[in-house]
C-alpha cells in the first residue's frame, strides 16, 4: 500500500525524479524524524498525524461483493507530507494532504483526487475521537468502545460515483515488521508501519446506472516515515490478501534496477503476525495488459512457502488505473491456487 | 516593350520629386496615424486579456460576496460541503508611492484553467508556499524592494500585479478573509447547491470580454475613431498625388498606346508601380506607426491606469497581426485613391487629344448632387442625436456629422465667392474671384481634408477644455479637507484619531466597503454628519433635507454613473450589497468608471462587513498644516501616508492631462496631415493653371502680383473653410461631451465655450494655408517668362 512516497515525491517535486528526485529524500532528511526500531506505538495517539515525519498516510482497500453479485473494489486514502518538520497553524502550517478515492467495477474504474493545505482545517487527522478527513471525504470513527479503529464510517465522492462504507473490525491492530519498524531496504531505510486488515463491511456505491449495496472485507494501513525507500528503488507491487480460512497476507516486492527486495507479514485468523523478511516471498509477474499506454503486470503468481503458499492472482477489472498526479495501478483481485480468497493489488512505476 | 514602358512610365517620378515625396508622405503619414492608433489598442487588449485570463476568471464561475470578503469558515465549510472552490485573496500593496494589485492563491486548489504561474519547476511548489516566492511581469518585479520575498519575472502577468501564495498575501495584504473563490468547472455528484450551502454568497458567471475591457472600450473607440479619421485625410494626399500623376502622364499613355502597347499591359504596369509605391509607402507608414506607439503609449497607459485602473505594459511588443495589417491598408488606401485614375485610364480611348483635361472640372450641378448627400447625412445626424443611443451611434453620428459637413463644403464655398463677386468693384477682383471658384473643385478634396481637421480640433478642444473647467470646480468641491491620511492598521487609526482630537476642525473618516451595487462591483462609502459635506460635496440631483436624511439613515447618495446607468433618480430604490435604499440625491463622480454610493456611517457599519477603515480627511485651516503634519510625523506615521490637498489636486489634475495627450496629439498630427494634402494640391494646380494664368500675364499683370493673388487664394479659401468648420466642431463638441462621453465614461459635462481657442485655430489655419501656397506661389513668381509664352505656343 506504498505509492506515497513516490507519488508525494513528485507532487512536490514535480520534475525531479531523474534529476534528484529520490536522491534528495534518500540522502537528506533535512531535521525530520527517522523511525527508530525499538519504539513502542500508543494509541489512539498513533492513529493521528506525525507532522515531525515527512510523510504519512492512511490507507484503506475493500474488497466488496455487490448484492447483483458482481466484485467491487474501493480505495480510500489520505496523504500527508510536511514541507518542514513541525505542525504549525493557520497560513503558515507546513504540511500539505492529499486524498485520493477509488472505485472499481469489473468494467469501470472510478477515479478521484483532492488537494488541500494544513492548518486551516480543510484537512487533516484528529486521533481522539478518530476522523481523517479532506473536503468532503471522511474516515470517521464510530467504536463505542475499545480502539478508536475498531468501527469506522468512510466516505468518499468524485465526479461520476460515490461510497459510503460502515466498517467493524472483527480482529485486533497488526503491527507490520519488528513491532511496527518495517525495513524497506537491503539498506535499512524503514517506516512505522501497522495495520487493521480484519474489517467486516457494509454500504453504498452510488454509480453512474445506480446505487449498490455491497458487503465484503476491508484492510486499514497506517505508515509514517521521513526516508522510506533506498534511491535506487523505482517502484513496487504490493499484495494484500484475505484468505477464505480468515488469515490475512501482506506482501511488496520493491523493485531496484539489479534485483528485487521482498517482505512478507502472514497474519492469522487471531491477529497473530509472522514477518518475513528479503526473499521470503516470491512474486513473478504472469499476464501483461496493456494500461494507459504502458505494460502492466495485472496477474501474478505469489509463493510464501513457509506457509505452503503458491497462488494466482487474477484483478476484477485489469485496467483498475489510478490516472491521479503521479498515476498507478490500484485495484481488487481474486486469487487461487494453494489457497483461494480476495485481495488489493498496488503497482507503481511502471513506464 | 514592358520594360521600356515601365521605365518610360517611372521616369515621370524621377522628373517630379516632389510628387513621389508628398505621395509616399501621405501614405506612410496615413498609415502610420492608423497603425500607431491599432498598435495602441493592440497592446492595451492584450494586456486587458492577460489581466482577465490570470486567473481563469474569463473562463470560471466564482462565487462572491454580496459586500465584504468571505471568511475562511465560509471557505471552509464549502469545501466540506464538497464544492471544488479555490480561495483568492486580491488587495493592493503599496511599492514605493505606487499601488500593485496582490493576488494570493492556493495552488492545491487551483483549477488548472485558472493556473496563473507555472510551478512546475524544481521546488517551485516549496518555496511559493514556504518562501513566499512572488510572481510578477518584469516591469512590476523591478519595482519589488529586497524587503518582500524574492520575486520571479514572468511575461505572461500584467504589469502591476503579482502573483503568491495565500500566506503570502494573508501577510502583505492582513487578511485573513477572500476576494472571491473560483469554482472548477467540473464537480463531484450529488453536492447540496450552493444556494444551501453558501447562501450569502454571489454566483458571478465568467466575465465576457471581461470587466476592464467593457470599460475601456469607449476609450479605444475613441482612438480608433481618431486613427480613422487620421487614415482618412491622409488618403485625401495620396488620391491628389496619384490623380496628378496620372493626369500629367495622359500624353505619355497615348504615346506609348500608339506604339503598341497593349491596355491590358498598361494597366498591370501602372497598377504594379501602385502596388510597388503602396508597399514602400505602408512599409514607412508601420514604422513610423510603431514610432508614434511607442511615444504615446506611456501616456495611455497612464490614462488608463489613471481613470480605469487598467494596467498596461508601457513597453510595445512588435505583433505580425499588427504590422501586417499596417500593410494591408496602405494597400487598401493605394486601391481606394488609385481606383478612379485607373478606371479614367482604362476608358482613354487611344487617339484621345494629348492635352490633360483640365482637373476634374465639377460642373455645379454635381456640387449641388454631392451638397444635398452631405445634407442628408446631417439630417440624419440630427435625428441620431435625438432618437438614437449607445455608444456606436455616437459614433456613427458623428461620421455623418463630419461627412456631410465635408460634402457640403464646396457649395458653399462656391456660393460664398458668387456672393463675394456681386461686391466686386475691380476687374482684376471679378477674375480674381471667378479663379477662385474655378479652382474649388480642384481643391475641394484638400479643403475638406481640413474642415475635418479643423472641425476635430475645435471639438476635441472645446470637450477637454470643458473637462478641465469642470473637473477643476469639482475637484475643488470634492477635496474640500485640507489633509488625507492613511493609518497603517486599526489601532494606529485609532490613536490618531485620539491624537488628532481638538487640533483640527473637523477628522472626517473616510469609510468604505467593497460591494455589488446593482449588480455590478463597486463601492459603499459611509461618512458623517459634517458641514464640510453639506457645503462643498458636488449634488447634481436631490431630495429636500437630503444631508439630514442621509444622516437620520433614510437612504443612500448615489454617482452620477450610476444614476445613468441603472436610470436612477432621487427617490428610486437602490440595490447596495444586500439591502435596498431610496435614492436621497445624486453626485458627480469624474474619473470613476464604476458605480458608487454613500450610506451614513452608521448604516455602512449596519451591513456586517469589515468595514476598510484606515483614511481620514481633516478639516483646519491653512497655517495649521504644517503643525498637525509634524504632529502625525512624529507620531510615527510615514510622510507617504499624509497627504495634502494640494498634492492629490496634481495628481489628479495631471491624471486628466495626460488622458487628453493622446488625443491632443492626434490632432494635432491630423491638422498637419490636412496642410500637407493643401499643399500638394496647391502644387498640383500650380502646374496645370499657367494656360489660366499666362493671359492674365500677357495683359500686364507681373508674376509677382500673380503669386500674391494666388497666396491671396488660399488663403480666402481656408479662411471660408475655417468659417464652416466652427459650427461643425461646436457640433462635434457637443456629440462629444451630450453623447459619446456619458455613453462612454457615464457622465455628462456641461459645454463651455473658449473663442480664444478659436482665433487661434483660425490664425493657424490661414497660416498653414498661406505656408502651403507660398511654395507654389513662389515658383511662379520665379518662373522663367519663356513658360508663360509658351503656353500660347504650346499645344495645349
Amino acid at each position: 500500500m506504498n505509492v506515497s512516497p513516490l507519488a508525494l515525491l513528485l507532487w512536490l517535486w514535480a520534475t525531479a525524479l531523474s534529476a534528484q528526485g529520490f536522491a534528495g529524500l534518500g540522502t537528506d532528511a533535512e531535521g525530520f524524524a527517522i523511525p527508530q526500531q525499538g519504539t513502542e506505538l500508543t494509541f489512539p495517539n498513533d492513529h493521528g498525524a506525525h507532522p515531525d515525519y515527512r510523510i504519512e498516510w492512511w490507507y484503506l482497500t475493500a474488497v466488496l461483493e455487490g448484492e447483483d453479485g458482481l466484485d467491487y473494489g474501493v480505495q480510500w486514502t489520505l496523504f500527508r507530507s510536511a514541507l518542514q518538520p513541525e505542525a504549525g497553524s493557520g497560513w503558515d502550517a507546513p504540511q500539505l494532504w492529499m486524498g485520493h478515492a477509488g472505485i472499481t467495477t469489473p468494467d469501470r474504474h472510478f477515479v478521484a483526487e483532492r488537494l488541500a493545505r494544513g492548518g486551516i482545517g480543510q484537512a487533516g487527522v484528529v486521533a481522539n475521537p478518530f476522523e481523517a478527513w479532506i473536503d468532503d471525504w471522511s474516515m470517521t470513527s464510530t467504536a463505542e468502545a475499545g480502539d478508536q479503529l475498531d468501527a469506522l464510517t468512510i466516505t468518499a465522492r468524485g465526479m461520476e460515483a460515490a461510497y459510503t462504507l460502515d466498517l467493524t473490525a472483527a480482529g485486533p491492530l497488526v503491527f507490520q515488521g519488528d513491532r511496527g519498524y518495517s525495513v524497506k531496504s537491503a539498506s535499512g531505510q524503514a517506516s512505522y508501519y501497522y495495520s487493521q486488515p480484519f474489517y467486516e463491511v457494509s454500504g453504498e456505491l452510488t454509480l453512474p446506472g445506480g446505487t449498490v449495496s455491497v458487503t465484503g472485507n476491508a484492510w486499514l494501513d497506517r505508515e509514517w516515515s521521513s526516508q522510506p525507500l533506498a534511491e535506487d528503488q523505482t517502484g513496487w507491487d504490493w499484495f494484500s490478501l484475505h484468505f477464505e480460512d480468515g488469515a490475512k497476507l501482506m506482501g511488496f516486492g520493491l523493485r531496484s534496477a539489479s534485483e528485487v527486495f521482498t517482505s512478507a507479514t502472514y497474519i492469522t485468523s487471531d491477529g497473530t503476525p509472522t514477518p518475513y523478511g528479503d526473499g521470503a516471498l516470491t512474486l513473478t509477474p504472469l499476464t501483461l495488459t496493456d494500461v494507459a499506454g504502458r505494460q502492466i503486470p495485472t496477474e501474478w503468481r505469489v509463493q510464501l512457502p513457509a506457509h505452503g503458499i503458491d497462488i494466482t492472482t487474477k484483478p476484477t477489472n485489469p485496467q483498475s488505473w489510478m490516472d491521479t498526479l503521479f498515476p498507478y495501478w490500484e485495484g481488487p483481485l481474486r486469487f487461487t491456487g494453494s489457497h483461494t480468497g480476495v485481495g488489493y493489488l498496488e503497482m507503481t512505476g511502471y513506464e | 516593350m514592358r520594360r521600356a514602358a515601365f521605365s518610360a512610365l517611372i521616369s515621370h517620378w524621377r522628373k517630379h520629386p516632389i510628387q513621389l515625396v508628398s505621395l509616399v508622405l501621405g501614405l506612410a503619414l496615413a498609415t502610420a496615424l492608423w497603425s500607431g492608433v491599432q498598435a495602441i489598442n493592440t497592446e492595451a487588449r492584450a494586456s486587458y486579456d492577460r489581466a482577465a485570463g490570470i486567473l481563469g476568471q474569463d473562463e470560471l464561475q466564482r462565487l462572491e460576496p454580496r459586500a465584504g470578503t468571505i471568511p475562511l469558515s465560509d471557505y471552509i465549510a464549502i469545501r466540506r460541503a464538497g464544492w471544488l472552490v479555490s480561495p483568492v485573496m486580491d488587495g493592493a500593496i503599496n511599492l514605493n508611492g505606487s499601488r500593485v494589485r496582490l493576488i494570493g492563491i492556493d495552488p492545491l486548489t487551483t483549477p488548472p484553467q485558472s493556473a496563473p504561474v507555472d510551478l512546475s519547476g524544481d521546488g517551485d511548489l516549496q518555496s511559493f508556499i514556504l518562501d513566499g516566492l512572488l510572481f510578477a511581469h518584469p516591469d512590476t518585479a523591478a519595482q519589488i524592494p529586497d524587503t518582500l520575498p524574492a520575486v520571479r519575472a514572468t511575461e505572461t502577468l500584467t504589469p502591476g500585479v503579482i502573483i503568491t501564495d495565500l500566506s503570502t498575501a494573508a501577510d502583505l495584504l492582513e487578511t485573513d478573509s477572500f476576494a472571491r473563490l473560483i469554482l472548477a468547472p467540473a464537480q463531484p455528484i450529488n453536492l447540496l447547491p450552493l444556494s444551501e450551502v453558501a447562501p450569502n454568497l454571489l454566483l458571478v458567471a465568467p466575465d465576457e470580454g471581461n470587466d476592464i475591457a467593457r470599460l475601456t472600450d469607449s476609450f479605444h473607440l475613441n482612438l480608433t475613431a481618431f486613427g480613422l479619421l487620421s487614415f482618412g485625410v491622409g488618403l485625401f494626399i495620396v488620391h491628389a498625388a496619384i490623380g496628378l500623376a496620372f493626369e500629367q502622364r495622359r500624353p505619355l499613355f497615348r504615346t506609348l498606346r500608339a506604339l503598341g502597347l497593349r491596355k491590358s499591359t498598361l494597366l498591370t504596369l501602372l497598377a504594379t508601380e501602385l502596388l510597388s509605391l503602396a508597399l514602400i509607402a505602408g512599409m514607412l507608414g508601420v514604422a513610423l506607426g510603431y514610432l508614434v506607439a511607442a511615444a504615446l503609449l506611456p501616456d495611455v497607459a497612464a490614462t488608463l491606469r489613471g481613470l480605469y485602473g487598467a494596467q498596461v505594459s508601457g513597453v510595445l511588443t512588435l505583433n505580425p497581426a499588427w504590422w501586417l495589417s499596417g500593410l494591408a491598408i496602405a494597400l487598401l488606401g493605394t486601391a481606394v485613391a488609385g481606383a478612379q485614375s485607373l478606371w479614367r485610364t482604362a476608358q482613354l480611348p487611344i487617339l484621345a487629344p494629348a492635352q490633360p483635361r483640365a482637373w476634374a472640372i465639377a460642373s455645379l450641378k454635381s456640387l449641388k448632387r454631392q451638397a444635398f448627400v452631405g445634407a442628408g447625412l446631417i439630417v440624419f445626424a440630427a435625428l441620431l442625436a435625438t432618437y438614437g443611443s449607445g455608444l456606436t451611434i455616437g459614433f456613427v453620428l458623428l461620421g455623418c456629422l463630419l461627412v456631410g459637413a465635408a460634402l457640403t463644403l464646396p457649395l458653399f464655398l462656391h456660393l460664398a465667392l458668387n456672393l463675394a463677386s456681386k461686391f466686386s468693384r475691380t476687374a482684376l477682383s471679378d477674375w480674381t474671384l471667378a479663379d477662385t471658384r474655378q479652382q474649388v473643385p480642384g481643391l475641394s478634396l484638400a479643403l475638406m481634408a481640413l474642415l475635418l481637421a479643423m472641425a476635430a480640433n475645435i471639438g476635441v478642444g472645446t470637450m477637454v477644455s470643458s473637462f478641465r473647467v469642470t473637473f477643476t470646480g469639482w475637484l475643488d468641491q470634492r477635496l474640500a479637507a485640507q489633509l488625507y491620511v492613511t493609518a497603517r492598521d486599526e489601532t494606529e487609526a485609532e490613536d490618531l484619531a485620539r491624537l488628532l482630537d481638538g487640533q483640527v476642525d473637523a477628522i472626517l473618516p473616510i469609510r468604505y466597503i467593497d460591494a455589488q451595487i446593482e449588480g455590478a462591483p463597486g463601492q459603499i462609502y459611509g461618512i458623517i454628519d459634517d458641514v464640510t459635506y453639506r457645503e462643498n460635496w458636488p449634488l447634481l440631483a436631490a431630495t429636500p433635507d437630503v444631508w439630514d436624511r442621509l444622516a437620520a439613515g433614510d437612504g443612500a447618495l448615489i454617482n452620477e454613473q450610476l444614476s445613468l446607468r441603472e436610470d436612477l433618480a432621487p427617490g428610486d430604490p437602490v440595490t447596495l450589497g444586500a439591502a435596498q435604499f431610496p435614492v436621497l440625491g445624486v453626485y458627480s463622480d469624474y474619473g470613476n468608471p464604476r458605480g458608487e454610493a454613500i450610506l451614513s456611517l452608521a448604516q455602512l457599519r449596519e451591513q456586517d462587513v469589515a468595514i476598510n477603515g484606515l483614511n481620514f480627511a481633516l478639516r483646519l485651516p491653512e497655517t495649521r498644516i504644517e503643525d498637525v503634519t509634524n504632529l502625525l510625523t512624529n507620531a510615527g506615521l510615514p510622510a507617504r501616508n499624509i497627504r495634502d490637498q494640494a498634492a492629490i489636486k496634481a495628481f489628479s489634475l495631471d491624471v486628466f492631462e495626460r488622458t487628453f495627450t493622446v488625443t491632443g496629439a492626434l490632432n494635432v498630427l491630423t491638422l498637419g496631415v490636412a496642410a500637407l494634402a493643401l499643399l500638394t494640391s496647391l502644387l498640383t494646380l500650380s502646374t496645370m493653371r499657367l494656360p489660366q494664368l499666362a493671359p492674365v500675364w500677357a495683359m500686364g499683370l507681373t508674376r509677382a502680383k500673380l503669386a500674391r493673388l494666388e497666396l491671396l487664394r488660399a488663403v480666402i479659401l481656408a479662411a471660408l473653410t475655417a468659417f464652416i468648420a466652427l459650427p461643425v466642431g461646436l457640433a462635434l463638441a457637443w456629440v462629444l461631451l451630450a453623447i459619446v462621453n456619458v455613453e462612454a465614461f457615464g457622465w455628462r459635462l456641461p459645454m463651455t465655450l473658449f473663442p480664444g481657442d478659436w482665433i487661434g485655430l483660425f490664425l493657424a489655419a490661414l497660416i498653414a494655408a498661406a505656408l502651403s501656397a507660398a511654395w507654389p506661389a513662389r515658383r511662379l513668381a520665379t518662373r522663367p517668362a519663356a513658360d508663360l509664352i509658351k503656353v500660347f505656343a504650346h499645344e495645349r
